[in-house]
């Protein structure tokens, strides 16, 4: 099996970028929508090479998803960039009548999402953006991990025929998805195979919860990784068939508990295959301003609070019993 | 077509609105009788559209609905304009219906081309339809209508202040200022003071007319037609009464959002001849 290892730094969001760029090349129907955030976006150089194509919205985010379904309908493929607060619950009604009730093919690209936006704190930090776009029938969603996946995802919902949500976020993080890896929408991609507890993450949590296998390899557990950067459509194929070999799991995410991946594979486990499933994320709590690594400390959603949750799941498997009930320490 | 056949649609699609609206025991009669001038002139003079309906909608006109409460005026229209069968109007709001309460395209019903119902989104979605036009090369032109409450809507300002930036002058937007809303008088709930001149300041060519003047519609369409492609877009202040062709249901906000009973059916039938056949009910 492969071994994952860092090949650099760079935001999720220039992935992004880039494979707008790389799409305004060979698609001529993609068109971009962006308010007031393009620099932020990384959509420059779309905006640069393909201005006839690009469209200033100013700071109406509501106008901006009325005029991408619109533009649908005469066969286009819009994507709309801005943060993704301003992405979601913004626009919500937006998105719900004008695009997912009218089945309309646009592309919703948000940047900025979770705790790791950081100093602008939990105003701008949505952690519920998931939950609402995957209630939305018809909605795809999508949140992948490193600057590679996430421009391979950009080129990827160009093909499919629908609406998509698409997530990422604004520091620099590992690379680590080799360039050449396929993106498939709503195929779960397999990093790590391992025997005793499954670790399912998206996003920003994917990279440490390749470091809590390592972490757990030195203590002799062997952890399965999985990216699941398609939260809808779930893979549910990828998700049984690993808890059919390990017998416990762990969900991460920088999300609300509520609403999140993890809501997603528990609500599989119980209908298919009740086992173990421990789950990182946010407890039902706003952010708040701070550097992304502090935040991802105090808010636990690190590869340490991965390997800890793995833990936990093996001993819940173990002994099936459950642990203590402990609450949370930021959403006391 | 010659004045009295539109005349006469405008007597059967007004027919169609209140049977509908009866049958179901629900909908939106006032709005929908206040419109069907616009309604006739639009579809049966002014839009150039193909036979068929196709969802892209290239190389033909195309209208949005933004108020789509008035979804009985649509649905009349569509069906008298061979969208789809006259009959189906028997449906309207029943359970495995095409025709929604508001519409929607998730039932493939022809003629419809996004969902509307929750205000303010449909001027939006009109511009984007402009905008790809115009990338497309193709001059045609795209239509929408508004309600006057629903210029209460922020949405409606965003869009407004977009289009007059991005020089959109291949849509003709028209409001519907009946002067009422579900809870009273505009001037009441929510005063939109001077329209016209909030729209001429957000950069637009205002234009006006009576709404219920079948041959003003069509002459001051036609000079809109005339006035695109002029680098501003267009907008049309429809002064209508709700509730037109109907006596007891004219001029008030009471028949905004309820059906008639059996007796106010007749009572407005009488007074609405039929002309081109009613539909069945089933």
């Amino acid at each position: 099996m492969k071994q994952y290892e860092i090949l650099g730094h760079q935001d999720t969001r220039s992935g992004f970028g880039a494979g707008l760029l790389e799409l305004g090349q060979k698609n001529p129907k993609v068109v971009a929508l962006c308010a007031d955030l393009t620099g932020s976006l990384k959509m420059d150089a779309f905006k640069a090479a393909f201005p006839e194509r690009f469209f200033q919205t100013g700071i109406a985010e509501a106008n901006m998803m009325g005029l991408a379904a619109g533009l649908t309908i005469g066969g286009l493929i819009p994507y709309t960039g801005t943060f993704a607060n301003f992405s979601t619950g913004r626009v919500y009604d937006q998105i719900r009548q004008s695009i997912a009730y009218s089945g309309k093919n646009v592309k919703i690209c948000a940047s900025h999402a979770g705790l790791t936006l950081g100093e602008d704190g939990a105003t701008h930090q949505i952690l519920e953006d998931i939950g609402l776009m995957k209630m939305l029938p018809h909605l795809t969603v999508i949140n992948p991990c490193d600057y590679n996946q996430t421009k391979a995802a950009t080129l990827a919902i160009a093909e499919y025929e629908g609406p998509v949500y698409l997530r990422f976020g604004r520091p620099k993080v590992p690379i680590f998805i080799p360039e050449d890896t396929p993106f498939e929408i709503g195929k779960a991609l397999l990093l790590r195979e391992g025997k005793h507890v499954s670790l399912f993450a998206t996003g920003h949590l994917v990279w440490p919860a390749l470091q809590a296998a390592e972490i757990l390899a030195k203590e002799n557990i062997s952890a399965e990784v999985i990216n699941f950067h398609t939260i809808k459509p779930l893979d549910e194929t990828a998700l049984l068939q690993s808890v059919q070999k390990t017998k416990c799991a762990v969900s991460a995410e920088e999300h609300q508990l509520n609403g999140g991946l993890g809501e997603s594979l528990a609500q599989c486990l119980s209908r298919q295959f009740p086992c173990p499933l421990e789950m990182v994320g946010i407890h039902d709590s706003f952010g708040e301003s701070g550097k992304p690594e502090a935040l991802m400390q105090k808010y636990g959603l690190t590869c340490d609070h991965i390997a800890e949750a793995a833990r936990q799941a093996i001993i819940r498997k173990r002994n099936a019993k459950p642990k203590a009930f402990k609450v949370h320490p930021v959403s006391q | 077509m010659e004045i009295e056949t539109l005349q006469q649609m405008a007597g059967q699609i007004r027919r169609d609105i209140v049977r509908m609206v009866h049958k179901a025991q629900s909908g939106h009669p006032g709005g929908s009788l206040g419109c069907t001038e616009y309604f006739v002139a639009l579809y049966f003079e002014i839009l150039r559209r193909k036979p068929v309906f196709e969802m892209d909608g290239h190389d033909e006109d195309l209208f949005f609905l933004s108020n789509g409460h008035i979804s009985p005026v649509w649905y009349s229209t569509l069906a008298r304009a061979g969208f789809f069968p006259v009959e189906e109007l028997a449906t309207f709001r029943q359970i495995d219906s095409r025709l929604q309460g508001h519409p929607a395209t998730h039932e493939g019903l022809e003629g419809i081309r996004v969902a509307s119902g929750s205000l303010g989104q449909g001027l939006s979605v009109a511009i984007g339809a402009a905008l790809a036009k115009k990338l497309n090369q193709d001059p045609h032109l795209v239509y929408v209508l508004m309600g006057d409450g629903e210029q209460q809507e922020g949405q409606i300002w965003e869009a407004a202040m977009f289009a007059a930036h991005h020089k959109v002058d291949n849509l003709i937007a028209t409001i519907d200022v009946n002067g009422q809303q579900i809870d009273g008088p505009v001037k009441e709930v929510m005063d939109l003071q001077d329209l016209a001149a909030k729209w001429k300041a957000f950069g637009w060519q205002v234009l006006e007319m009576e709404g219920n003047d079948l041959g003003e519609v069509i002459r001051t369409l036609r000079l809109a037609k005339g006035l695109t492609q002029r680098e501003q877009p267009i907008v049309i202040l429809m002064k209508t009464e709700m509730g037109f062709g109907v006596d007891f249901m004219v001029g008030t906000h009471k028949w905004h959002g309820i059906a008639p009973n059996d007796e106010e059916l007749q009572k407005a039938l009488a007074q609405l001849p039929a002309t081109l056949g009613d539909f069945p009910i089933v």
